[in-house]
């Protein structure tokens, strides 16, 4: 996807430059741009790490893992046709936890193994399944707890209050969150 | 409104305390955990940065170019009417397909408009609750193998745009 995407950026950039007359702004927006994604990354180094850090505490300590388990209520009443017990259920749930947290590298692997595990469970192979489309559309409405990344950005970016974010951001992720199941239970109900 | 303010102060301050408070609890060696756990960030740091580098060049290029600024003024003929900043729009395109890029996006609006401007915090909030529906409805239908995906990027389309919606609305009474 960003092949394509960085390349046509660039070329627009250029050919829309030299028509306007402006190609000694580009070459400037050129370096800039170079310069700043490195002095951001100064700033996110102290951010994530942090953060980081601290969630190796919680998963050490044994609290992620308490979180998941919490959230079995949940995933069995969003996931009725996933027999009781299965593992694919734990898979889910690390993987809803994961990005509550905003953990990617820890959400995929486990994600990608609930999907291979929900189409071995599937009657109609190569067509999702009732689960497999409330997982992705709960994955993908995007339920994140603190949205560290953008913290730090608005750190770095001069923003009084870097946080402020924070709360509406958790009020719109729920929100949208709620939609998904909601419209999730609709379909589920509505087709086959 | 007081609601939202108290949520983002406490927010971070309550995590830490509870995430702290559970390891001592547990009598683990806290911070060893926390060096451990940091030194991952500073990799996962390191790791985006080319991506950035590469991309935030690439907006740079867009922005200087004028570029930016004709789109901003092509979409706004439809935005204005829902009440939504035209700057805002190409994020919300781009994040679909690409977080990094939209990151990039977003980093340019806030040079721009500033991060506490409408158009910062709808911005700000909007990343915050999307995900990248193509990415990862390709990876993840790819892991299992699945060409019908039936109602998933109706349901993943409808709850982005709540999200934008949202956004939009929970700026306005946050500045109100």
């Amino acid at each position: 996807m960003l092949n394509i995407l960085w390349g046509v950026m660039m070329l627009i950039g250029i050919i829309w430059g030299a028509f306007h007359g402006r190609m000694a702004e580009v070459t400037e927006g050129a370096l800039t741009g170079a310069k700043d994604a490195v002095s951001l990354c100064i700033t996110m180094l102290g951010v994530m790490s942090v953060w980081t850090g601290l969630l190796e505490i919680a998963k050490k300590s044994g609290l992620i893992q308490s979180m998941t388990k919490g959230l079995a209520p949940f995933v069995n009443y969003m996931f009725p046709e996933i027999p009781k017990g299965h593992p694919v259920k734990e898979d889910i749930s690390t993987n809803i936890i994961a990005n509550i947290l905003g953990l990617g590298w820890a959400a995929t692997p486990a994600g990608l193994q609930a999907m291979k595990g929900l189409e071995e469970l599937n009657p109609h192979p190569g067509t999702a399944t009732k689960s497999m489309c409330t997982f992705l559309i709960i994955n993908i409405s995007s339920l994140q707890l603190i949205p560290i990344n953008m913290i730090a950005y608005r750190s770095q970016y001069g923003s009084v209050n870097p946080a402020a974010v924070v709360g509406p951001a958790l009020v719109a992720t729920l929100i949208t969150t709620l939609v998904g199941i909601i419209f999730a239970r609709i379909m589920s109900r509505k087709e086959l | 409104m007081k609601f939202l303010i108290f949520l983002s102060d406490f927010i971070m301050p309550l995590m830490i305390f509870y995430i702290v408070a559970y390891g001592m609890l547990m009598k683990r060696p806290i911070y060893d955990d926390f060096i451990t756990g940091a030194k991952d960030g500073l990799k996962t740091v390191v790791g985006i940065m080319p991506t950035l580098i590469g991309l935030m060049t690439a907006v740079g290029v867009l922005r200087a170019s004028g570029f930016l600024d004709f789109l901003g003024q092509a979409v706004s003929v439809v935005t204005d009417r829902l009440c939504i900043p035209a700057p805002v729009m190409p994020v919300f395109i781009v994040k679909m397909f690409s977080s990094s890029a939209a990151t990039g996006l977003v980093l340019d609006i806030f040079k721009e408009y500033g991060t506490d401007s409408p158009i910062g915090l709808i911005t700000s909030i909007m990343m915050s609750c999307t995900e990248t529906i193509f990415y990862t409805m390709s990876v993840y239908f790819m892991a299992a193998k699945v060409k019908k995906t039936r109602y998933t990027l109706a349901g993943a389309m409808l709850t982005t745009v709540v999200g934008l919606l949202v956004s939009v609305v929970l700026t306005a009474w946050m500045l109100n």
